[in-house]
């Protein structure tokens, strides 16, 4: 109904920009503050510049097209407008400006589980899911038998879901968002993160669909999936297109473009970030142990990552992370303030440096350092975050020169520290009278 | 889409879209409305160890209560009906109107975790909620058919015009939810307010009491009150009290559907206008 003639353009994204109110933290939630703020704009002289101030845009004159059967793969860090960018196709939340024209019925593996209510059986949670993601309950009858030998869940499906393990429930959920049959197909991969079983069945899933001839918009972090996969890349920076074209020149560009903090290590203004902003990251370097800042390890070489953060308004329960990953966007590992059991920090207004010790055990390549605070109530809501805010690579020699990794692919990423005892000979009661 | 074997179904986002086209859209998920009540039902009794009896045990209280305060203490007139008959005959809409009422107001606000994530008409979740009343009212009817049979009271085949006054307590309850509900979203106050509502309004509504207890002079103002008329009928069609509007007049009656299709019509444009908005503010 829908079809002017334009050859095989499935979805169009035309212009679309977003804006948001920020200063989540003073939202006017309740009927009080709403008219606090109206009694407060009225008085200030000029309540539109106040207002101007307090948004943000999330997407800015986005445009791209995706054209039938083709795999494109949106990638960016976070706070690019990825997530953004999926509210607005899957028709959550409507533009501020232009629009989005789909072809086709859409369908998406992001909301996997959406819906399911803990206390009705796995029976009753795939009818009810099925139909909250526009299948009808005649075709949910007759796919059924298939949802249930696919998730596995077997004998269980009379059980109700909250005595699944997690696993079993992510696999029910699984089996019904699929059997959906969409022409285009969203796939937001950071929603998948976390399990590999669950994530290689999202990867066959697009596989699948993108075979019979589907349309499929896969959303990642992951370089090597949108490699794998995508016959096209966007990337988002700051909530514009800032490349489209060839999936390994966009993902070049990508990986190019991080945070370039000047010499000095402060974070550029113009950074990509998320979050509240009651507190911001200023500065992060790596340091030796003795305060010498570094750009380049050796192995098994200890570090430092110093932060400093400028507190804008008294916080209760700050929790402060720092991630590695890989270039490519694999998380290696994350280390919050909070772990091993210590409290989340108290910290009023003002400049503060911090230091986190580290001796991760990395192994030879190029990583990079993710930064943020978060709160550890309120769902731990994100108050600063900058991905790839520096660069560190590690090399493949020790500080001595004795201690070097063999460097062979497979190795994974992290060297554990272990102790080998030297074989010493053992007798075995019976030993070598095998045959 | 030229392929073959594929809707050739598609959307625009923002939309722009008549009337019509919003109801045939709410008619395609239609069974997403019962599913939805369906499950509210479902999961309400799950874990309750007396489940659905529930339904009958609340009424049943509280027309005890009211027998003995308002019928025997207070000696509220009740015709020639016996006082507990005359009340259950209230209570049962009235409870269909509150609960529908109070569970739509906040459905918008329970259910963010759906329409956060996908996309429907998001006025399947208050219409749902006020669906999922009707089972207990269906149920609740073994109370009032329990009393009619201790005290003979025999119903006439005015049976027939109930459906007509749970429509229109429906009605009611879907206009003033959808902006409760709408409201709810930005301004959590609406679930404080709601309950105190359904409280005064109870009052304000001839339940333990019939509309011709009012002074003359005060009448069209409980009339213009459209759950007088769902009351008032209720007792008409069921154990014979005086036809809604014979207290006031059948102009006030026509006022009280009037201001039930206003509260609506406004409630359906306040809920469209703000609906693009929930999954951003909520």
């Amino acid at each position: 109904m829908w079809c002017e003639p334009m050859s095989d353009v499935c979805v169009r994204v035309e212009e679309l920009g977003k804006r948001y109110r920020i200063g989540s933290v003073r939202r006017a939630n309740t009927l009080r503050d709403a008219i606090a703020t109206a009694v407060r704009g009225s008085v200030r002289r000029n309540p539109r510049g106040r207002e101007d101030r307090q948004t943000i845009w999330a997407l800015r004159n986005v445009s791209f097209d995706v054209r039938e059967g083709e795999v494109l793969g949106v990638i960016g860090r976070n706070g690019a407008g990825k997530s953004t960018l999926l509210k607005i196709l899957s028709r959550v939340t409507e533009p501020t400006e232009g629009r989005v024209v789909v072809h086709g019925r859409l369908g998406s593996l992001l909301e996997v589980g959406t819906g399911f209510h803990p206390e009705l059986t796995g029976r009753e949670n795939v009818y009810l899911n099925g139909v909250i993601l526009g299948m009808k309950r005649k075709v949910i009858q007759k796919k059924f038998d298939d949802i249930v030998a696919f998730s596995g869940v077997g004998q269980f499906i009379d059980t109700p879901v909250k005595r699944y393990s997690s696993g079993m429930y992510a696999r029910l959920a699984f089996a019904v968002a699929s059997s959906v049959e969409p022409d285009v197909l969203l796939v937001d991969e950071v929603l998948s993160v976390g399990d590999a079983e669950f994530q290689n069945r999202c990867y066959e899933r697009m596989h699948g669909l993108s075979a019979a001839g589907r349309t499929v918009l896969f959303i990642s972090h992951s370089m090597p999936a949108v490699k794998a996969l995508c016959t096209r890349a966007i990337l988002l920076d700051g909530g514009r297109v800032a490349g489209e074209g060839a999936v390994d020149e966009v993902i070049a560009s990508y990986l190019q473009a991080g945070a370039r903090p000047t010499a000095d290590g402060f974070i550029p203004a113009d950074a990509a970030r998320i979050g509240t902003g009651t507190i911001r990251l200023r500065r992060v370097v790596v340091e030796d142990t003795g305060g010498q800042p570094l750009a380049q390890l050796f192995l098994n070489q200890p570090f430092c990552v110093v932060l400093t953060l400028e507190v804008l308004e008294d916080t209760e329960d700050a929790i402060l992370e720092v991630g590695i990953s890989t270039t490519d966007g694999t998380r290696v590992t994350t280390s919050f303030s909070t772990d091993g059991e210590r409290p989340a920090e108290r910290l009023g207004r003002g400049w503060y440096e911090v230091r986190l010790d580290l001796a991760p055990g990395l192994l030879p390549r190029a990583y990079v350092v993710d930064a943020g605070v978060h709160h550890l109530g309120q769902g731990h809501l994100t108050i600063d975050f900058v991905e790839r805010v520096l660069g560190l690579t590690v090399l493949n020699e020790s500080e001595t020169g004795h201690d070097r990794h063999i460097p062979t692919p497979t190795r994974g990423l992290v060297r554990p520290v272990g102790h080998w005892l030297l074989p010493r000979p053992v007798s075995i009661p019976g030993g070598g009278a095998k045959p | 889409m030229g392929r073959p074997g594929v809707s050739a179904r598609g959307f625009t986002n923002p939309a722009r879209r008549t009337a019509r086209a919003e109801l045939r859209e709410l008619w395609d998920h239609r069974e997403l409305l019962f599913y939805i009540a369906w499950r509210d039902i479902k999961v309400r009794y799950k874990q309750a160890a007396l489940g659905v009896a529930w339904i009958v045990i609340q009424p049943i209280v509280s027309i005890a209560i009211f027998s003995l305060l308002f019928g025997r203490l207070l000696k509220v007139p009740s015709g020639n009906v016996p006082y507990p008959v005359f009340a259950t005959a209230a209570l049962l809409p009235w409870n269909y109107f509150a609960g529908a009422l109070t569970r739509a107001s906040g459905s918008l606000v329970a259910s963010a975790s759906l329409y956060t994530k996908i996309y429907f008409p998001r006025v399947v979740i208050p219409i749902s909620a006020i669906l999922g009343g009707l089972l207990d009212l269906a149920i609740s009817f073994a109370v009032l058919i329990g009393l009619m049979l201790i005290y003979g009271v025999s119903p006439s085949l005015l049976v027939l015009t109930l459906p007509a006054f749970i429509l229109l307590a429906s009605m009611a309850a879907l206009a003033f939810s959808l902006w409760l509900s709408a409201l709810n979203v930005r301004y959590r106050d609406v679930g404080h307010l709601v309950p105190f509502l359904v409280q005064v309004w109870m009052y304000a509504t001839p339940v333990v009491y019939g509309a011709d207890l009012i002074p003359q002079r005060w009448r069209f103002l409980l009339g213009l009150n459209p759950m007088t008329t769902v009351t008032e009928g209720f007792r008409w069609a069921l154990v014979g009290g005086p036809p809604p509007g014979s207290t006031t007049s059948p102009i006030v009656v026509g006022g009280s559907l009037m201001l039930v299709c206003v509260v609506l019509l406004g409630g359906l444009a306040y809920f469209r206008h703000t609906e693009r908005t929930f999954a951003d503010v909520v």
